[in-house]
């Protein structure tokens, strides 16, 4: 196939490449401007601890992915191509799953059915669909790890904020005790902890993207 | 006065074009607020009435007036009842008197000033960016937030409250006009579920700090007459107690009598819909009866009990009357046409008596039955518009 031949000339973090990796971040960012993953950004997203470990396992599961599609991808007839997709998706989700509970235990319990839930995360399909499936590995991975990295870094920020001003804790650290504040009259904000605020967070993340970033802003 | 004129005028070219140009709106505003503007209409006036937005908030302020000085009494009088400091044979006497204005206005007028001051930061923030004068929006809201806290709220969650209020409750969406839900609902929202233990319970409705040689009275209970409800199914309050609003609650909603006056003047000037107040009290008053009617099938006691209540308490306990008078009747949330504020009033009286009694971690559902209804309120004039132009489709068929 045509696409065979041109990244023989092409170095390995041209700016093409380096673009896949980092167009996600911003522009093109999973979460924040293509919406997707919203679910789990919302359930895990708490404490931090469960969300770094919740982007860690998806950024593993979606290059993994995309490696292995993308190795695959001439082999896979068109027909069939969501099922042997879901097949890889699954049985990396798996991988991931063990290595949790054999040796993050406590953490593995608190994301719960939310790891095995990675398989229906849109942006694993989405990229697999989108990209990996019509490009050379080497791309895929870069793709790959440009989205799970954007994926986690918002989650890790909203978790940031929730743990921060809803628990007063970083890390489970108590760094408002810490500063004093209670003694100020301080208190938590009960309403962080709950699912609704994570979404409030992820618009005001879109709205100073936006608002930062003019290409995003759309004409009316 | 005039040395005030000459302080803005002196100042105009720095806020046009000089280097301040961001606190623009914050001159304007404050210059309208104080002297008539003496600037004319530029192309052909088509002003049909007199009444713009500051007048129509304006009103809306008259109106709660005499619920807001009410409030401040009750703050007090509810403070000193607890301390057993009065004499409840002097009954009125006991009421309206200098402490207990003066411990009410000690409490409840820096909550106002914190109000206006974080909601009109940020609205002065906006009309910057925005470049477009401070408009009158807030002037309502500020004043209502307050009424629906407690009375020992601490100034810096209502700060919070508000700032959330005006950014994510109106702000985003385009400002005045544009906004979704009531703003001061959203404050309030926010507020009990950031902060559920200052915002419910038996302790945040009656101050209680006590000085050198005073004591709570033996026996004292702070809570609300719907809070005694939730918990043991029956109130040790009168209702005719909780029509004039001798009892404790937030700090504007207690008088049923007052609220009831400042509708009438509401409906009187024609700013507040009638159709509303009127649809809510329908819906209050037919899940009254209905849980009356139900009461005896229910199976557990408690319920038994709370849904047999007299219909009539439920419109003069908790805040029936404020929410249905100022927080429904907000024009921008509510429904448009005028069928849908028949509906939309229906169901906020009928969801809000429906919480109040059914849910027992809610012990008054007005807050959230409005907050639900504003979102629904542009579904129901969508249908009650569509009704109509099937109707009048038909009519030219046929």
């Amino acid at each position: 196939m045509s696409t065979e031949q041109k990244p023989a000339k092409e170095g390995l973090f041209s700016k093409k490449n380096r673009s896949l990796l980092i167009d996600p971040m911003n522009a093109n960012n999973p979460i924040t401007v293509q919406v997707l993953g919203i679910c789990s950004a919302l359930a895990i997203t708490v404490k931090l601890k469960p969300a770094i470990v919740m982007g860690l396992s998806v950024l593993v599961v979606t290059t993994m992915a995309n490696l292995i599609t993308s190795l695959m991808r001439n082999m896979i007839p068109n027909r069939i191509r969501i099922i042997v997709q879901l097949v890889v998706v699954a049985a990396l989700v798996i991988l991931v799953d063990q290595v949790l509970k054999a040796f993050v235990y406590d953490v593995s319990k608190q994301l719960s059915v939310f790891v095995g839930l990675i398989i229906t995360n849109c942006i694993i399909m989405g990229r697999i669909e989108a990209f990996s499936l019509g490009n050379t590995p080497w791309k895929s991975v870069l793709d790959g790890l440009g989205n799970g990295a954007a994926y986690g870094g918002i989650l890790i920020i909203v978790a940031f904020f929730r743990e921060l001003l809803g628990n007063g804790t970083l890390l489970d650290y108590p760094v408002v005790d810490m500063l004093g504040l209670y003694d100020l009259g301080y208190k938590n904000n009960g309403m962080m902890l709950l699912p609704p605020m994570a979404l409030i967070v992820v618009a005001l993340i879109i709205w100073v993207q936006r608002a930062k970033t003019p290409s995003l802003i759309e004409k009316d | 006065m005039k040395f005030i004129q000459n302080i803005f005028d002196a100042t105009r070219p720095a806020v046009t074009t000089g280097k301040l140009k961001p606190l623009y709106p914050l001159h304007n505003a404050l210059e309208t607020m104080m002297f008539v503007p003496d600037h004319n209409a530029h192309s052909g006036a088509h002003v049909r009435d007199a009444i713009d937005l500051k007048r129509t908030m304006v009103t809306v302020i008259f109106a709660l007036v005499p619920a807001l000085l009410f409030g401040i009494f009750n703050g007090g009088y509810q403070h000193y009842k607890a301390l057993g400091l009065l004499n409840e044979a002097m009954g009125w006497g006991q009421f309206f008197t200098l402490d207990n204005f003066i411990f009410g206005a000690w409490k409840i007028v820096p909550m106002i000033a914190v109000t206006y001051m974080a909601g009109l930061g940020v609205e002065i923030y906006f009309a910057g960016i925005n470049k477009h004068p401070v408009n009158e929006g807030f002037l309502v809201s500020g004043l209502l937030i307050p009424m629906t806290m407690p009375i020992d709220m601490p100034l810096w969650m209502v700060a919070i409250s508000t700032i959330f209020a005006v950014l994510i409750g109106k702000e985003v969406f385009g400002g005045t006009g544009m906004n979704i839900l009531n703003p001061a609902l959203t404050a309030r929202a926010f507020a009990f579920f950031a902060y559920p233990s200052f915002m419910s319970g038996d302790k945040v409705w009656v101050n209680t700090s006590v000085e050198a040689g005073q004591s709570v009275v033996d026996g004292f209970s702070g809570a609300t007459a719907l809070g005694q409800y939730a918990t043991t199914g029956s109130t040790s309050f009168g209702a005719w107690d909780a029509f004039l609003g001798l009892i404790p609650g937030s700090i504007g909603e207690t008088s049923t009598l007052l609220i009831v006056l400042g509708g009438i003047y509401l409906i009187a000037t024609g700013i507040g819909s009638w159709k509303i107040m009127l649809g809510s009290t329908l819906g209050a008053v037919a899940m009254g009866l209905l849980f009356n009617w139900a009461a005896p099938h229910m199976i557990t006691e408690s319920q038994q009990q709370f849904m047999s209540i007299p219909f009539y308490y439920h419109l003069v306990f908790g805040s029936w009357a404020f929410a249905t008078v100022f927080m429904a009747t907000d024009p921008v949330s509510a429904a448009h046409t005028e069928r849908g504020k028949w509906i939309y009033g229906f169901l906020v009286g009928f969801l809000g008596i429906m919480i109040r009694v059914f849910n027992p971690a809610y012990p008054e559902g007005m807050m959230l039955a409005i907050l639900f209804m504003n979102v629904m309120a542009p579904m129901i004039d969508h249908y009650v518009v569509n009704a109509n132009i099937q109707k009048r489709l038909k009519r030219v068929k046929a």
